[in-house]
């Protein structure tokens, strides 16, 4: 992305998809922007579900790194990065190659299927 | 015996003398004081600074934490309960240290499968279980931040190296090497005197060089208000921490 630092994840933040899914990856005239976010207020932190807007239809993904320094210890990335997932938790793609932070294996239950695929952790 | 191109005797050369290194005396030690010790300019009561102090030396005498630079490659193994084998090991370029006292942090970065992660690290944070210092060495600034907008190749460090070993006990190498950047825009204009960067080599065209110039302020050099002389402060501190590590 070409701006600066952005404050985690909210409307219109321009995003980067990680996974090896088909929608992700083909190219568009528009990056994939955020739509909204799955959350009391509208900031989207690691684990946060939002919606996305990617050639023209709507995803949901999951956030699994942004910008913004978080909790001490924990890694700052240095773009906002996104696994695609379908409404009921399954991720489309097959394959994370980008390195997820380990704090998402605290929500096991709903993002088990995501962390299967995921090969580096951070 | 040499046999001289004259065929006269040559003149009586001596042997050179032995270069005798007497290894149980003790050589001058490098006096490190790692600059989380040095109390902030305030007016706080000095007995806080001193009690921590304590603390500081106490959790050293349990964990060994060595002596490091901005710009010092590190390797930090951390405590984590979602990690395999409970313990996540990272390595990177140190970049900042900041904090003063307990609170004091270093930020690790380095790129892993093309993307630039950094982590702010604790340096008394009781999760963290070990630091080894995979290369010691100085850079020619006090904060690299700049390596965000450098080109990738400079912060990417091979996660299986091997420590470099350093030799000599006085000199710490420094680093003279002058990094190439991304184009602009940066997150910072680092060609700006205030952030008095070295260790960027601008492509910039001459005119925005010295269009930058303009907002450098040459009188915050002379200015004694802002002056924070930390030579005596060091030396009794070396002293305290020092008697008490050897305890």
């Amino acid at each position: 992305s070409v701006t600066g630092a952005c404050q985690a994840i909210q409307k219109l933040t321009r995003v980067r998809v990680v996974d090896n899914s088909a929608l992700g990856n083909t190219p568009y005239h528009r990056p994939p922007k955020c739509i909204h976010v799955y959350n009391k207020n509208g900031i989207g932190k690691v684990g946060d579900k939002i919606l996305l807007a990617i050639k023209g239809e709507k995803k949901k993904a999951l956030i699994v790194g942004h910008k913004m320094p978080g909790p001490i210890m924990t890694p700052r990335f240095d773009s906002n990065n996104v696994v695609l997932i379908e409404d009921n938790g399954n991720p489309i793609g097959t394959r994370i190659k980008t390195p997820i932070p380990y704090i998402l294996r605290q929500k096991e239950g709903e993002f088990s299927k995501v962390l299967a695929i995921a090969r580096n952790f951070v | 015996c040499r046999i001289s191109s004259d065929g006269k005797p040559e003149k009586f050369q001596p042997p050179p003398k032995p270069i005798i290194i007497d290894k149980q005396k003790q050589k001058e030690e490098r006096r490190f004081l790692s600059p989380e010790f040095i109390p902030p300019r305030g007016r706080t009561d000095p007995l806080k600074f001193y009690i921590e102090r304590k603390d500081m030396i106490q959790r050293r005498k349990t964990f060994h934490i060595p002596e490091f630079y901005v710009g010092s490659i590190l390797a930090v193994t951390t405590a984590n309960p979602y990690a395999s084998e409970k313990a996540s090991r990272f390595v990177g370029i140190c970049i900042q240290r900041g904090g003063k006292g307990l609170g004091a942090t270093f930020v690790l970065r380095n790129i892993i499968e093309d993307q630039g992660v950094e982590i702010r690290y604790e340096l008394y944070n009781p999760r963290i279980q070990a630091i080894e210092v995979l290369k010691l060495e100085k850079r020619l600034d006090d904060n690299l931040m700049y390596l965000r907008d450098a080109l990738p190749e400079y912060s990417t460090f091979d996660v299986n190296m091997k420590p470099v070993s350093h030799l000599d006990h006085e000199e710490i190498p420094v680093n003279k090497l002058q990094v190439r950047m991304k184009p602009k825009p940066w997150s910072k204009r680092w060609e700006r005197p205030k952030y008095n960067v070295k260790g960027i080599k601008f492509e910039l065209p001459e005119k925005k060089m010295k269009e930058a110039q303009k907002w450098s302020q040459p009188w915050v050099e002379f200015d004694m208000l802002r002056e924070y002389d930390t030579s005596k402060i060091e030396e009794k501190i070396w002293k305290e921490v020092s008697e008490e590590l050897k305890k």
